[in-house]
């Protein structure tokens, strides 16, 4: 694999884990509960640590003496290549358990299989990553277990959660982001996995798998939804007041 | 390089589990002189997203320098990566006499742990004994505590709540 092709790759990964720690953040002060509060803040850390590592490494791959806060900080909208899943509004609780279900399989699947890669620095992200992920699973499997065989009111919420971004998971799984001939990891190829874990949550907690249908994406051509504007803007705005600040 | 220059490094306190230092936490991983007296110290991080290394970071350069030292270069590797298997035997101990629940299974415990059912994944060390009164009756209450690496638990038998520092 070519440095920029590394570089493209590295920074698809970077954004995917920036953009859904800012998401995830918000629900700081906002939680069902102040257990739920601590646990929602510690996984947007880790996927924040995640960020830093990936944008700093694909930094250094591109060449051009940019920093990770210049990669998060400094670009707009158009210039993000994170899949729209992890951009859309959070919507209820159940909502972001079926987000942080779908996206964490993903993460943990694509930094398992990684964490073999044959770049050793990607590898030693992804190897990290992987075991963080893990947790992010368990916890978004058992909200979902416990919403989705709940309360009459829990179960409709929950599915309803599950239909709403479920067509965004597609986007995941597109090989078309993933420079040809590499040898590592296909995303195409994590589906079938991805589906065999996810299908299994949702009928043990008593959930429809939905059809497969509309397929939205463009996030991965920096093709972004309207709420990610926003969501930019919110991130962005300290440093774009204070260029440069530092604590 | 003197032996009190790595010494000084090495005794640097881990920010957020005040009881023991880098080097028993085991993220302490290299300190070598480099050139031109350029002393040279190696961690890695418990987390990817652990907010203490930038405190750990200033804390080893001020280290350093009250050690003499003028020039020190911080260098943060990965691999391989840091697991709980790295604390040190004094630091399972010393987590348990300050009310921390090691890693792992704890004094006492029987071997096995809890699997996460779909990865298949090591989680917890069962049971996991009260570092206050040693009962195995405890139960999680949180995963997330109040650091990344931490839960939280509660005691049955004294009815204290208690951390727990993860198995990782």
């Amino acid at each position: 694999m070519s440095s920029s092709d590394l570089y493209g790759y590295v920074l698809r990964l970077g954004d995917d884990a920036l953009i859904a720690a800012q998401r995830m953040a918000e629900w700081v002060t906002r939680a069902p509960q102040i257990e739920e509060d601590a646990a929602l803040a510690n996984i947007a850390l880790d996927l924040l640590g995640q960020a830093r590592a990936l944008l700093s490494y694909a930094g250094e791959l591109e060449g051009l003496g940019q920093s990770e806060d210049d990669l998060a900080y400094l670009r707009d909208e158009h210039e993000f290549r994170n899949v729209q899943l992890v951009e859309l509004p959070n919507g209820d609780f159940a909502t972001t358990i079926a987000k942080m279900l779908f996206f964490a399989a993903y993460q943990h699947l694509l930094y398992t299989g990684l964490s073999a890669a044959g770049d050793p620095t990607l590898a030693g992200i992804a190897a990290k990553a992987a075991k963080e992920t893990a947790y992010h699973v368990d916890h978004a499997v058992t909200w979902t277990l416990r919403l989705g065989d709940g309360t009459a009111e829990s179960h409709r919420r929950m599915q309803a959660g599950v239909d709403e971004v479920w067509p965004f998971t597609h986007e995941l799984f597109e090989p078309s982001w993933f420079p040809a001939g590499t040898g590592d990891i296909d995303p195409g190829a994590l589906r079938g996995p991805w589906l065999r874990l996810v299908e299994r949550v949702l009928r043990d907690a008593t959930l429809r798998r939905p059809e497969d249908g509309w397929r939205p994406a463009g996030g991965r051509q920096g093709i972004h939804t309207e709420a990610f504007g926003y969501l930019v803007g919110e991130m962005q705005s300290l440093h774009r007041a204070h260029p440069g600040a530092r604590w | 390089m003197s032996e009190s220059v790595r010494a000084a490094v090495a005794a640097v306190r881990d920010p957020e589990l005040r009881v023991l230092s880098i080097e028993e936490l085991g993220i302490l991983r290299d300190v070598r002189l480099g050139p031109g007296g350029r002393v040279v110290v190696t961690i890695t991080p418990t987390y990817l997203g652990c907010p203490a290394l930038d405190v750990i970071r200033a804390d080893i350069a001020a280290a350093a320098r009250e050690a003499g030292v003028a020039d020190v270069e911080i260098v943060t590797s990965l691999s391989p990566p840091w697991t709980t298997d790295w604390l040190t035997d004094t630091a399972r101990a010393k987590l348990w006499a300050a009310g921390i629940a090691p890693p792992g299974s704890s004094p006492g415990s029987p071997p096995g742990a809890r699997v996460l059912p779909l990865l298949g994944v090591p989680v917890l060390g069962v049971p996991v004994r009260c570092p206050r009164c040693g009962s195995r009756d405890t139960a999680e209450i949180s995963r997330a505590g109040s650091t990344a690496c931490k839960a939280l638990r509660a005691c049955h038998a004294c009815r204290e709540p208690f951390e727990h520092l993860k198995d990782h």
